[in-house]
């Protein structure tokens, strides 16, 4: 399986990250491609259209794909409308990550029961299955990268997280069109795959050519690729693809500046721009519960009436709760200005410290499922701006959320 | 429990809709259990027959509304070793706290022909603005599971897992999609307290907030996003909130602005 290494693989051209040329296979080879994995043992699991949305569930074919759809994401705003043409990946992200097959959001550890003076402790199996992700975007697998080293990296390795991660197969997909919201290009996390996958795919389609190009990322990949049939990438293909994924880039609205995130984070702990994003935070925990890298979780024991059986359940946290820094006394973060500031500057700054990375892939997630669109973006720049100068781009935007109602 | 003296449980009712002491009758597969478990000494609802108190844990349902009630919830509450107030009624005031916003005898003398008989009080008001409460159990109707959750927290000495963080999390855990953000769906569920399992939204309805407040909710911010890009009125705004839920604090704060916005002077 292939896993994230953290290290950039060697850009695509024509020989693949795996040292093995990239092949093209027509879109109707799609569908052998899924086949071979069936055949294989793989849940095929993949993007598919769900309450007007695009989800990632358990698919048979790849006609279940979105086929015709795109999405148009901003703050706070999602729609997904119909393409022009049947391209099978031409949208982006949606409402869910990956991180659900890997770290459910509720999930029993284990159960306790009581016979007379014997006590019974239970664990609950982890059920894993082999499953192929279909349509894992860049930003994704890096996402799955830091979840990775998250929950397995250090000398505390979650192994429900462990056992569900094996025997996974990802077919990962090139970005040809950003959303509003994505801003992987300037995190250098996007819009193409660089490597942790066993196959990666680029949809092309141009006028009456609609194809594939694939890169082999592992040795099953190519040995699944092996069962279908394809040809050799010429140099006009890897060249139409290089355009396909610059095209991304350049379409690419937003931007996070990286230079001293960490730094200009740690030097405003006390900006006043953190009472303005409180001011319209809701502080519902949306941002964490869609981010593919969030990973808090909190547990609770629960008996039962006879109190003879109790069980203990994992279950998705948010910084963004009171619950989560309650010590005796009262909770840590009782303001939303708190922990507005502590999740970005934990994502951002400390994250690094933590994990040696930053906790932000560039998805965009948290803008579109903010209830009320708030942009991490737009409040780095902010902080940003109020250190320059001239108050910076940043304070100008600052104004046009600071109309508060009469 | 053999050998042991079962706990003895009293259901009361005061200015409510029955629905969340029938939540208990409705517990079919704990029912048992719930019996079993506790000896239900008051519950007229469910039996005729009375015990006299004290009692060890006492569900109160519906909110205070007349001079009568004010007194009966102060001997329930020296009745009662805990007590655990029930439902939206109980806990904000419920549907009838809407007399709260404005001058209940007129409407006594619009509805009865001979108002003078009526003896209401100006405002419906939660248990807890009378009496110590132990516990409160939101929800119009309260949620079963955690009524469940509540009793055997108390008859286990630990305290109930009953979350007032938002209906969001609820939602993102079950991968409900987000009605508001893809659907442009007025909810209220980023403000509301969690407990119903996300049930409207499931089905692709905003969020009433028949649970009310969630905990530090930010009403100011969702109203201003509803009105300046979903086009919610100030009317509309504010009957969302004059709901179950109308007379809890915050609920009430914010659609009193939106009142005077609505009707300026």
């Amino acid at each position: 399986m292939a896993k994230g290494s953290g290290k950039k693989g060697s850009a695509m051209r024509g020989i693949g990250p795996f040292g093995r040329p990239s092949r093209v296979i027509p879109k109707e080879s799609l569908r052998n491609l899924l086949e071979v994995l069936r055949l294989r043992g793989y849940t095929l699991i993949g993007p598919t259209v769900r309450d007007q949305a695009i989800v990632y569930d358990e698919i048979s074919s790849p006609q279940e794909l979105p086929i015709g759809w795109t999405d148009r994401q901003g703050p706070g705003t999602y729609r997904l409308e119909r393409r022009e043409d049947d391209a099978f990946f031409g949208f982006v992200v949606g409402p869910q990550s990956w991180k659900k097959f890997f770290f459910p959001p509720a999930q029993r550890l284990f159960q306790i029961s009581r016979d007379g003076k014997e006590i019974h402790t239970t664990p609950d199996p982890v059920q894993t299955r082999k499953r192929a992700l279909i349509g894992v975007r860049p930003c994704e697998l890096r996402a799955l990268a830091i979840q990775d080293r998250v929950f397995t990296g250090g000398a505390y390795v979650d192994g429900s997280y462990r056992r569900l991660r094996e025997d996974v197969f990802i077919l990962a997909v090139n970005c040809g069109e950003p959303a509003a919201t994505c801003f992987c290009a300037s995190l250098d996390t996007g819009p193409q795959v660089t490597d942790g996958f066993d196959l990666a795919i680029t949809e092309v389609i141009e006028g009456t050519r609609h194809e594939f190009i694939v890169h082999v990322g592992s040795e099953l990949g190519a040995r699944v690729l092996e069962a279908v049939p394809s040809r050799e990438a010429t140099d006009a293909d890897s060249a139409t693809e290089r355009e396909i994924v610059q095209r991304a880039t350049r379409r690419m609205s937003r931007a996070l500046e990286r230079s001293q995130l960490k730094e200009l984070l740690y030097r405003n702990y006390e900006s006043p721009r953190w009472d303005q994003v409180a001011a319209r935070c809701l502080s519902c925990a949306n941002c964490t519960m869609v981010c593919p890298t969030c990973f808090c979780s909190t547990v609770e024991d629960v008996t039962d009436l006879s109190g003879d059986h109790a069980e203990r359940r994992r279950l998705w946290d948010s910084c963004f709760t009171m619950d989560f820094s309650y010590i005796v006394g009262g909770s840590v973060r009782a303001s939303t200005r708190a922990r507005y500031r502590h999740w970005l500057t934990h994502k951002l700054a400390t994250w690094q410290d933590q994990f040696g990375v930053i906790g932000c892939v560039g998805c965009g997630r948290c803008i579109t499922w903010c209830p009320v669109g708030i942009d991490l973006t737009e409040e780095v720049a902010a902080l940003r701006g109020r250190e320059s100068p001239d108050g910076g781009s940043g304070a100008i935007q600052e104004n046009h959320h600071d109309r508060t109602e009469s | 429990m053999p050998g042991k003296r079962r706990p003895k449980l009293a259901v009361w009712k005061f200015a409510s809709c029955d629905g969340c002491q029938l939540s208990l009758l409705d517990c079919e597969d704990e029912l048992l259990d719930v019996a079993g478990a506790l000896d239900i000494a008051y519950f007229p609802e469910a039996t005729r027959s009375v015990q006299p108190g004290p009692y060890d844990l006492s569900l109160v349902e519906g909110s205070i509304t007349t001079p009568h009630d004010a007194e009966r919830i102060h001997q329930i509450r020296r009745d009662s070793r805990q007590l655990i107030s029930i439902g939206a009624c109980a806990t904000a005031g419920g549907i009838q706290a809407l007399r709260n916003f404005k001058d209940v005898r007129e409407f006594t003398r619009i509805v009865y022909a001979s108002p003078q008989y009526i003896e209401t009080l100006r405002r419906s008001t939660p248990i807890a603005e009378h009496v110590r409460v132990d516990f409160e159990l939101r929800g119009c109707p309260i949620a079963k599971h955690q009524l469940i959750e509540v009793i055997s927290a108390f008859l286990n000495g630990r305290k109930p897992n009953v979350p007032t963080y938002s209906v969001c999390q609820e939602c993102k855990r079950q991968g409900v999609v987000c009605v508001m953000v893809a659907h442009g769906t007025p909810c209220l569920g980023p403000v509301t307290q969690a407990g119903c399992g996300a049930l409207c939204p499931s089905y692709h309805r905003g969020c009433y907030a028949c649970f009310g407040p969630k905990e530090t909710p930010n009403i100011p911010a969702l109203s201003q996003w509803r009105r300046e890009r979903l086009g919610a009125s100030d009317l509309e705004i504010l009957r969302s909130l004059r709901t179950f839920n109308a007379a809890a604090a915050e609920f009430e704060r914010e659609s009193i602005r939106h009142e005077h916005q609505n009707h300026p002077g």
